[in-house]
């Protein structure tokens, strides 16, 4: 059970026992804040708290040297005339929807593959999941900044067919596309949780269909597809969540620019940039709420909307 | 469980294909089946080697002259050129030693410190009653999803009033404090897997939670140690994000840092140096997915990890 289903089974399920207080509900409670206490600390202090002070914080004038100065709404009438943040939101959305859905395919597609018993299935498993492992290193993005450059190795190869490439990362028209393929290139986390799922599918299930003379093409559209789809949706929710917050490629190609033009400023990057270049630590607080509402607000659209495409058998 | 499990290792050939009774001939049939096996093998090794090939051309050209790197797409090296090992080794302000041996020390410290402090909070949530349960577990869960950049601006105040940005307690101490929430949710879902009348027993016999936790259910929950032990591993090896923040001091540069400044040194010149230094930032991360695999798929099969 991930996460997800844990959160939705507690918001519908009520109290089993009686009301707080009860013997059988505090009968550890002593016990219990000594093993809760490390976590407790740490959501007080770091995680709490300054959820609260950026809170504050995004209403301030804030350099780090001075003491903030309140100054109302100062900061959220900024972001409406704040062109770059209109170009960086413009940039995350993009790339958010069109890579973790491209992601989410092709990771589906091989799982379906790779999942009938296919001979050497824990070979192709680990070669197609090892690059979701180096994806999100400096590595791996200074790497990616010199295979897409002018003499890159996609150059290199359009070369042989008498193609002259352009600089892919130096190009605002593509320098995004890139990072794109970057992110869908670590497919393998999200497929071999589909690949786990996929095992969880009764076969009965299948003999009786196809007993039924239903096609695999039938099969996978009634039985596997309904089936999987709480796990499509837990990948949707994660792949949003993190792909919003995407960082690193973005710095590296760019070399802490968001160029060529701002075509890869991520809103983590701008983010980045105001707080700790520019040190308004105060707008870039006010951009941190921001991205939480935008993705608190997407997750909410997709609890909404699972509604009506995903199927919970229990 | 194994029932499931033969099912799905049971192979093509032996899977009784159901459909309806054969009007065509055996084996044409059979003979169509082998093409399109061959066929899905095909597709998939070519795509394995697209998949590798990035990697393969890094480690490729981190063996040639400079001036082939740019020349050759292929990975037959025709000239070997191991210089840019040693000369990317001592390419920065400090010999690249010392940024591993950093990130070495960071990561260390995380997954002593995710495994101690997740391991409690996990051990109060699956097994003891109190007060605020519901709401504690919520709010735990809700901090899984929580993007760290809403929080990265006041932690930098808290721990610049601490005294604390260029060391490593800004990277470590919070490990200590179970913020890792996903860690603490992947060892719940464990520990509920484990029979509670071992619990029970030795509850029985007398001994306390403390003395269940350590001498029980810790043993029995390696699996799950070793799956946040390899996730922390890896997560922290490659985090560049709070590491770039807290830690711009050159001697404390851990290697994604490290790395970093690499481009910004080295923008015309030696790409061969920079190539062989991230071949090594990578090794640590490929020994780790080579010998721990077994845990890292079972940990992101069971509870999704990203």
């Amino acid at each position: 059970m991930s996460a997800l289903d844990e959160f939705r089974s507690i918001s519908r399920s009520r109290r089993r026992t009686g009301p707080a207080g009860t013997d059988e509900e505090t009968r550890d409670n002593k016990v219990a804040a000594i093993f809760l206490a490390p976590w407790l600390l740490g959501l007080l202090a770091i995680t709490i708290g300054p959820m609260i002070t950026s809170l504050y914080l995004a209403f301030t004038d804030y350099n780090l040297l001075q003491d903030p100065k309140f100054t109302g709404l100062e900061n959220i009438r900024r972001m409406f005339t704040d062109d770059r943040l209109a170009e960086s939101l413009q940039v995350t959305f993009t790339y958010v929807i069109v890579s973790v859905p491209l992601q989410l395919v092709v990771a589906l597609g091989l799982a379906l593959l790779l999942d009938r018993g296919i001979r050497g299935l824990s070979l192709y498993r680990s070669i197609l999941y090892l690059p979701s492992l180096l994806g999100a290193s400096v590595a791996i993005a200074v790497l990616w900044r010199l295979v897409f450059g002018a003499d890159g190795l996609v150059n290199s190869f359009l070369d042989i067919f008498g193609v002259d490439g352009p600089s892919w990362v130096s190009d605002p028209d593509t320098a995004l596309g890139t990072l794109i393929i970057l992110h869908v290139w670590t497919f393998g986390a999200p497929m071999v949780i589909f690949l786990a799922g996929l095992r969880q599918i009764p076969r009965e299930l299948y003999e009786a269909a196809a007993t039924d003379g239903a096609s695999r093409r039938r099969q996978l559209l009634s039985i596997t597809l309904p089936l999987l789809s709480p796990i499509i949706f837990f990948n949707l929710v994660l792949g949003l969540i993190g792909s919003f917050q995407s960082f690193t490629q973005a710095f590296i190609v760019s070399n802490g620019t968001g160029g060529p033009s701002d075509s890869t400023l991520f809103f983590s990057l701008y983010l980045y940039q105001e707080g700790f270049t520019s040190f308004r630590m105060g707008y870039a607080s006010a951009l941190a709420w921001l991205l939480l509402i935008i993705i608190g607000a997407f997750t909410a659209l997709n609890f909404w909307a699972s509604k009506y495409w995903v199927f919970y058998h229990d | 469980m194994t029932d499931a499990l033969q099912r799905a290792r049971r192979p093509e050939t032996a899977s009784s294909d159901p459909g309806p009774a054969p009007a065509a001939p055996r084996g044409s049939r059979r003979a169509r089946r082998r093409v399109t096996g061959v066929l899905k093998h095909m597709g998939l090794i070519a795509l394995a080697l697209v998949m590798l090939y990035p990697l393969l051309w890094m480690v490729a050209s981190s063996l040639r002259p400079n001036d082939d790197i740019f020349t050759s797409p292929g990975l037959l090296v025709d000239t070997f050129d191991f210089d840019h090992y040693p000369t990317g080794w001592d390419a920065l302000s400090y010999p690249f030693s010392t940024y591993l041996l950093n990130s070495f020390l960071v990561v260390l410290g995380s997954v002593i410190g995710n495994l101690i402090s997740c391991s409690m909070a996990a051990y109060a949530f699956a097994r003891l009653r109190f007060r605020a349960r519901r709401l504690a577990f919520v709010l735990m869960l809700v901090t899984i999803m929580l993007p760290i950049h809403v929080l990265i601006i006041p932690q930098y105040v808290f721990y610049a009033q601490l005294d604390w940005i260029n060391t490593y307690l800004p990277l470590i101490v919070p490990k200590f404090l179970a913020t890792d929430a996903f860690f603490i949710f992947l060892m719940v879902q464990f520990i509920r897997g484990i029979p509670r009348e071992l619990d029970e027993a030795a509850r029985i016999d007398g001994a306390g939670h403390l003395r269940i936790y350590g001498q029980i259910m810790l043993p029995l929950m390696v699996p799950a140690l070793a799956t946040t032990a390899i996730f922390t591993f890896i997560w922290t090896w490659n985090d560049f994000f709070t590491q770039l923040i807290f830690v711009t001091k050159p001697d404390l540069y851990t290697v994604p840092v490290a790395l970093r400044s690499f481009i910004d040194a080295q923008t015309q010149s030696d790409f061969g140096a920079m190539f062989a230094m991230s071949v090594v930032s990578l090794i640590p991360v490929f020994l780790v997915f080579l010998f721990g695999q077994r845990f890292l798929l079972r940990g992101i099969a069971t509870t999704g990890g990203k």
